[in-house]
């Protein structure tokens, strides 16, 4: 698949994000569902966007269009494990907290938890 | 989230019925609250407010932040005639991630050469609609001046509460649609719900344009609580 292709499929609103996390779950995978909940400006990714990530990192869908996805996901991986709910969030003002920030100046929360 | 409660959630959104996952962020408890069970729910009145404008959001309440996650079904749109303007029309829709159908009993006008890419059915409108499940969340416009196919698909779409229905042809045209509508039963309230002449008053001119002065009324109407005048 062709990298635009890829990021079109991110993008695209009629991608089935939540029916692969119940496929993802019913075969046995640990799987990790991330949620746009708040934002601030002009964050790239509206409230209620989602991100599914099983524990081998595969992921569907977007919380940011590429920006923060990979820290998500790495925290993902660690909800998969404790099964602990948590609140993530990303913004330019936070790069000492977060490796990875939103170069459109927004800011997002996300809300990370584990499909048991 | 409980996998119960997700499969449950994936059984409303193939059956394009509204719903909201209402999750405590704080405690992480949540429940499922399905369109027709708002009632009985402590946040009725916000998850009615929600559901309605089709918007996720973060709520408080009693020093309990909610954030509702709101899924409604992707919006479709139905074309009644294979006509000029529907050439237009239906790729627009599709460059709006619009899921689009095309109907038209005349097999000349509906041909996979005029409309590539757009599913066209070639079979009269009360044949087929059923079959298709109009809801709240399709745009039905009805584009071929002929009321034997136009007027079946109409009042099909107002049975089944399509959020946009929309009627090409003039002011005296629609004169006599109104009275065969009345002739009928149909109050006046349901026909006042039909958008006809069709299309916002931009001055339409040539097909394309009336295509997009129908979009941008389908549109208007769809995000009627964003407008900055009503």
């Amino acid at each position: 698949m062709e990298a635009s292709e890829e990021v079109q499929k991110m993008l695209s609103s009629d991608t089935d994000i939540l029916g692969q996390a119940e496929a993802w779950r019913r075969a046995g995978k640990g799987v990790a569902l991330a949620t746009v909940i708040e934002t601030w400006g002009s964050a790239p990714r509206p409230v209620g966007s989602q991100l599914v990530v099983d524990a081998d990192a595969h992921f569907l869908g977007s919380v940011s269009g590429g920006c923060v996805e990979g820290d998500v996901i790495t925290e993902a991986i660690d909800v998969i494990g404790d099964g602990r709910p948590r609140l993530l969030e990303f913004g330019v003002a936070d790069e000492t907290a977060w490796r990875a920030g939103l170069s459109c100046g927004g800011r997002i929360r996300i809300y990370l938890e584990r499909l048991d | 989230m409980k996998l119960d409660l997700l499969s449950e959630l994936n059984v409303e959104r193939s059956a394009r019925r509204g719903a909201v996952v209402v999750t405590d962020i704080e405690t992480g408890a949540q429940r499922l609250v399905r369109g027709e069970g708002l009632k009985g729910d402590p946040l009725a009145e916000e998850l009615r407010e929600y559901l309605g404008l089709g918007k996720s959001g973060l709520i408080e309440r009693e020093g309990h932040h909610f954030f509702l996650n709101v899924q409604t079904p992707p919006v479709r749109a139905v074309i009644v005639g294979a006509v000029h303007v529907s050439q237009v029309l239906a790729p627009l829709m599709r460059n709006l991630d619009l899921d689009v159908t095309i109907i038209d009993p005349r097999a000349a006008f509906a041909t996979p050469e005029r409309f590539p890419d757009v599913p066209v059915v070639i079979e009269w409108p009360d044949k087929v609609l059923p079959a298709l499940g109009l809801d709240a969340y399709t745009a039905l416009a009805v584009l071929t001046h002929d009321p034997r196919i136009d007027d079946p698909a109409l009042i099909a779409a107002l049975r089944a509460d399509c959020f946009y229905i929309g009627a090409l042809g003039s002011r005296k045209t629609h004169e006599r649609r109104v009275e065969r509508f009345k002739e009928a039963g149909f109050s006046e309230a349901d026909i006042a719900r039909i958008h006809a002449p069709i299309g916002l008053d931009i001055g339409a001119a040539s097909p394309g344009e009336i295509a997009v002065s129908i979009l941008a009324e389908m549109i208007a109407t769809l995000r009627k609580d964003r407008r900055r005048t009503a």
